[in-house]
């Protein structure tokens, strides 16, 4: 039997005493490409913040690789792909150092980088098409490049398991094309993959598995449904507001 | 130099140089989570601590130490729980520390004068024991900001992203609140507390001007405000002017020069033909082919 890489048994998640997430359970087996389905307010996001530990949960529980994630250290064998790069930044830092980051779980605070760290951060940016932008600042990238940024800072720390959180939400052709082929090498290498979408788009011939959330319990979970509605028009148009931030605090980044 | 030829100018430089370095070396960190006026919020704290270190009539600095490590952790924690806004809880900061140290301070023997060398700085005055003191702060301030600059970088950068790496973001988001309040203090002598976050913010925003990435506008920051410490001092001794108010005004000088020379550049580079980038393709297949 294929090891559990995540597991959620009946999650409960609430904002303020408002319930996000009411009874979810979901499992994810190493190897599986799995996308998460919803509405935007379905708690989808919800869920893998949860799956990560950054959201508690009320009730239920989230293992990781077969721990309870408030135990959970390994984060090394985690990357996470954030919807997307903090506005927080004032200083100036180039797509290489943005990406370095993704070292860390790997390397420890301590240790300062070496040579396996830098051909980690090479063949990461190689893997999304970003290895000639290394040296210019992330804010003169476009969306869909700063997305890539992302995807190749979780990449540089090797992961077993890929978090995604909307990552093609909003980026252009070019990038989600970019954007599928990475995360089609790291599927084809054996890695396990939860991402959390709107749409599909280039990514859907990757999906093994669709888990749709709908207003904060798992509506279907098997084969990818079509889109219904107004949402399988071809002109239809995929922007939507974002949801109100988390009050920033005074030492955070946002 | 001749000028130099006095200990206490001598002192003065020496503890302005390693400010010089110091300050800016954190600060960038708190440039880039858009926190530019915390250092003045914990300054105005540590003079609290300055007025009880009088009131007491023991070491004022490491009193201030000691009062601004409390109101930074203060802060951290205040902002963790999410109880407070930010700029609410900088103001009572503000105003509860500087209230705090008048307060002190009048209940001591000491004179006004006292008050003002904490308020604008006094590095002339500076003893051996005070030299001692900023050294081996500023140093360790110096060495944890460098060698922990990976960490740093990835919890102000993106503070979810440095969890979810196993980071231990609450220590290094201490680290940083900690170092600040030694920073502040250290400065204190020399700039004064109505001053102190010139020291850590303007070198960085002068660097970020020309630089690309987050190691080059942190090294060319560090130069920046070396410089400004040795020429703000010199200045003082030359045209006898205060020490401390020199370096920033030098300072802020920089800025404005390289401000200036860097959008003159960008206009001479935009002047020459440039290939246009490649533009990315087309998200519509058009005209129907």
């Amino acid at each position: 039997m294929t090891p559990e890489v995540i597991s959620v048994t009946h999650g409960v998640v609430g904002y303020d005493g408002r319930p996000v997430l009411r009874d979810v359970s979901l499992t994810v087996t190493a190897g599986e490409v799995v996308a998460i389905l919803g509405a935007n307010g379905s708690g989808k996001s919800t869920l893998v913040r949860a799956v990560l530990g950054l959201v508690p949960l009320s009730a239920g529980s989230v293992t990781l690789f077969g721990q309870q994630v408030r135990r959970f250290r390994q984060w090394h064998r985690v990357g996470y792909v954030p919807q997307r790069l903090g506005a927080g930044s004032g200083v100036p830092a180039t797509v290489a150092e943005v990406v370095a980051s993704g070292r860390l779980a790997r390397r420890g605070i301590l240790r300062p980088p070496g040579r396996a760290d830098r051909e980690a951060v090479a063949e990461a940016l190689r893997a999304v098409g970003l290895a000639d932008r290394a040296k210019d600042p992330v804010a003169t990238l476009s969306g869909g490049q700063q997305q890539r940024t992302l995807i190749a800072r979780a990449l540089a720390g090797r992961p077993e398991l890929l978090i995604l959180d909307e990552p093609t939400a909003g980026v252009d052709t070019a990038s989600q094309e970019a954007f599928a082929g990475a995360l089609r090498g790291f599927a084809t290498d054996g890695g396990t993959v939860l991402l959390v979408a709107h749409e599909l788009g280039p990514l859907r011939p990757l999906i093994s598995r669709a888990v749709v959330v709908h207003q904060g319990v798992v509506a279907h979970d098997g084969t990818v449904p079509d889109p219904a509605g107004h949402h399988a028009a071809p002109d239809h148009d995929h922007v939507h507001p974002h949801g109100p931030e988390e009050p920033a605090g005074l030492w955070s980044t946002t | 130099m001749s000028l130099f030829q006095y200990e206490f100018m001598l002192r003065a430089l020496v503890g302005a140089l390693i400010i010089g370095l110091a300050a800016p070396a954190l600060g960038i960190y708190l440039v880039q989570r858009r926190l530019a006026l915390i250092g003045d919020g914990i300054g105005h704290v540590a003079l609290t601590g300055v007025g009880a270190g009088l009131l007491f009539q023991t070491s004022p600095v490491i009193m201030a130490v000691l009062a601004a490590t409390i109101g930074a952790i203060a802060i951290e924690l205040i902002r963790e729980r999410g109880r407070t806004s930010g700029d609410l809880a900088l103001a009572l900061l503000f105003y509860g520390g500087i209230a705090g140290g008048v307060v002190l301070v009048g209940l001591s023997d000491s004179t006004s004068a006292n008050l003002n060398a904490y308020l604008f700085g006094a590095l002339t005055t500076t003893s051996r024991d005070d030299l001692v003191t900023i050294a081996v702060l500023g140093a360790a301030v110096l060495i944890a900001m460098l060698a922990l600059r990976p960490a740093l970088f990835a919890v102000c950068h993106d503070e979810e992203y440095a969890r979810v790496s196993g980071l231990p973001v609450r220590g290094l988001n201490l680290l940083l609140a900690i170092t600040t309040a030694i920073t502040v203090t250290i400065a204190m002598r020399a700039v004064g507390v109505l001053l102190i976050s010139a020291l850590m913010v303007v070198p960085v925003a002068t660097a970020q001007q020309v630089t690309r990435g987050f190691r080059a506008t942190m090294a060319a920051a560090m130069v920046l405000g070396l410089f400004a410490a040795g020429a703000g001092i010199w200045l003082a001794a030359v045209a006898d002017t205060a020490p401390g108010a020199s370096v920033v005004v030098l300072a802020i000088a920089s800025f404005i020069v390289v401000t200036l020379l860097a959008a003159g550049w960008r206009r001479i580079r935009r002047a020459r033909p440039e290939p246009a980038p490649a533009p990315e393709p087309h998200e519509v297949v058009l005209g129907g082919s």
